[in-house]
């Protein structure tokens, strides 16, 4: 199953990243080394063993439902590449 | 046998902290002494992202007051420490080496910041990393590199690099950096230090920037194992705000720390001394390393793990997977860079295509596709069941054995540039210390002997979940016994 650039272009597109043309021809062939190397895990046959998500037996932890003092807004906003009224600013989200 | 590194000569934590708390030091003059150690050789290795000297220096005065006022600042009074640069500090720049994070001042203290400041150690600097702690040499850092105190042309491993260069090059004689698949050990091997990845849950999470979250875990680096066991018994504990935090009380380890090794099981691990690509010199270092805990009482055996050996794969599937998802926080919205467009799709892929480096993005791509639609179970599910067997595996070892015994790098360090243009060789320097994330458990490095052109060789002590008594004890020995 070799990766081709059309996957990388697609994976590209639903990680959110711009790459160059370089980028995604370089891409194609790391990324294909290191699927190849993973070959040893995906072709072990395992249906009988479950999955482990996370090293510790928790679930569901949760705080006593007390209102407390959260992180100051304006100290927040001020690390924002922009902000206006009390908001994080951002480009249009909808066609105009 | 191997030579401390410079730190010896400006004292160790315990005693540093022991002056200071009994009025014969000030830390005023401790914290001086560590800056000037900076100053003079800082420019040739560049363990910092930025040294925080005016702060340092209101910081000790403050514990000098307190010392004064007949107060006990803490079992860490006028300790200098320096913090990886992936651990949130309020108001001061917290770039996790990334320029996407570049000039970003977070709002508040992750909790091992505030604990070890509760403890009166004084922060010297923010430590340099492989961007977002992907990677084992620091080369992948938007800064620059970091280099190896024991041979300046040389990494000193990674992801925690500069907090290893730290301690080694005595900027500071603790240092924090975080472990994801080796990140402390790793490094702490290559500069010749200890360094400590505990149990995961055993120390909170709150305010490290998560690479892989059901593998990440804070611990210390320290030149002697007793330092080491200092600085985690401050850090260790329950925290309410890491919701992974166990809540289950986190033993401490310096009470017994010196009971011995006279009857605790070691296991050999046959799968990871004799895995591919571990130099002579390093197998050998290990082999010695079961024999003087032998002559100090305990039994030694080999144990095979089987499956750890699927490790390196599985680990390259899951980190990045979990990469993949906390990463995509950064959209230029809230935090950090941003590289206009004309609509908010545009501007997060540009954002994010300016803003991270290739190593990064290699790792989210990674991720992302161990995810996709049709991928998934052959990969990502894959590797979680992966995972189980592996835990299965140390489960039935930890039956027979109190700790197992592994290389912690397979080599010494290496040069600059010598694993920068190939991922997959580079992958390949965390094969020993990988294991121990993915089932969770505590594992440290400690320094033992020397191998090829005279560089440090750390020895792993791998153990149970929450077993770092036993762990240390045994570092412990080791260390009186190099």
């Amino acid at each position: 199953m070799a990766l081709t650039r059309a996957d990388v272009e697609h994976v590209a597109r639903l990680a959110r990243l711009a790459l160059t043309d370089d980028e995604i021809e370089r891409l194609t062939v790391e990324l294909g080394a290191v699927l190849e190397h993973a070959a040893d895990v995906a072709s072990l046959d395992l249906v009988d063993v479950p999955p482990t998500a996370h090293p510790l037996p928790l679930r569901n932890v949760l705080r006593d439902d007390d209102v407390r003092p959260s992180l100051d807004r304006d100290e927040v906003l001020a690390a924002a590449p922009a902000a206006e009224d009390g908001r994080f600013r951002v480009p249009r989200i909808l066609d105009a | 046998m191997s030579e401390r590194p410079v730190e010896a000569a400006r004292g160790d934590a315990l005693t540093l902290a022991a002056s200071v708390r009994s009025g014969n030091r000030r830390a005023r003059d401790v914290v001086e002494e560590h800056l000037e150690a900076i100053a003079a050789r800082e420019g040739e290795i560049h363990a910092f992202n930025v040294v925080l000297a005016d702060e340092a220096r209101a910081a000790a005065d403050a514990v000098d007051t307190r010392v004064a006022a007949g107060e006990d600042p803490g079992p860490l009074a006028g300790v200098p420490i320096a913090l990886k640069d992936n651990l949130c500090t309020r108001g001061v720049p917290t770039t996790c080496s990334s320029k996407i994070l570049e000039g970003w001042r977070p709002p508040y203290d992750a909790t091992v910041v505030q604990r070890v400041a509760a403890a009166g150690a004084v922060a010297v600097g923010k430590t340099n990393l492989d961007e977002f702690a992907m990677g084992s040499s620091t080369e992948n850092s938007a800064f620059g590199a970091t280099r190896n105190p024991r041979d300046p042309s040389r990494v000193p491993g990674g992801s925690s690099g500069g907090s290893a260069a730290a301690v080694a090059a005595g900027f500071a004689p603790l240092a924090l950096g975080s472990d994801t698949g080796g990140s402390i050990r790793q490094p702490a091997a290559l500069c010749g230090v200890v360094g400590v990845k505990p149990t995961y849950g055993a120390v909170s999470r709150y305010g490290l920037v998560a690479f892989a979250s059901s593998l990440d875990q804070i611990g210390p680096f320290a030149v002697t194992v007793a330092d080491a066991a200092l600085l985690y018994d401050v850090i260790a504990g329950h925290d309410p705000m890491d919701s992974t935090s166990s809540p289950a009380v986190a033993p401490r380890v310096s009470a017994t720390l010196h009971d011995g090794a006279s009857g605790v099981r070691v296991g050999i691990i046959d799968e990871l001394i004799d895995a591919d690509g571990v130099e002579p010199e390093v197998r050998a270092a290990v082999e010695r390393a079961a024999n003087a805990l032998e002559e100090a009482g305990a039994k030694v055996e080999r144990v095979s793990v089987p499956s750890v050996i699927y490790g390196l794969s599985a680990y390259y599937l899951i980190a990045p997977a979990e990469a993949s998802s906390n990463l995509a926080r950064y959209d230029g919205v809230r935090y950090g860079l941003r590289v206009d467009a004309e609509d908010v799709g545009a501007m997060n892929a540009r954002t994010r295509e300016a803003g991270f480096g290739r190593e990064v993005k290699r790792r989210i791509m990674l991720g992302t596709y161990a995810l996709s639609a049709g991928y998934y179970d052959a990969y990502y599910g894959k590797a979680q069941r992966v995972r189980t067997l592996i835990g299965r595996d140390f489960a039935r070892a930890y039956e027979s054995f109190d700790v197992l015994l592994s290389p912690t790098s397979p080599t010494v360090a290496f040069e600059l540039g010598a694993k920068a243009s190939d991922p997959l060789a580079m992958y390949l320097s965390d094969v020993c210390t990988i294991p121990t994330n993915l089932a969770g458990h505590p594992a440290m490095s400690v320094p033992y002997g020397t191998g090829r052109d005279g560089l440090p060789v750390g020895v792993q002590v791998l153990a149970d979940a929450v077993q770092e008594p036993t762990m240390f004890r045994v570092a412990q020995v080791l260390e009186e016994r190099a």
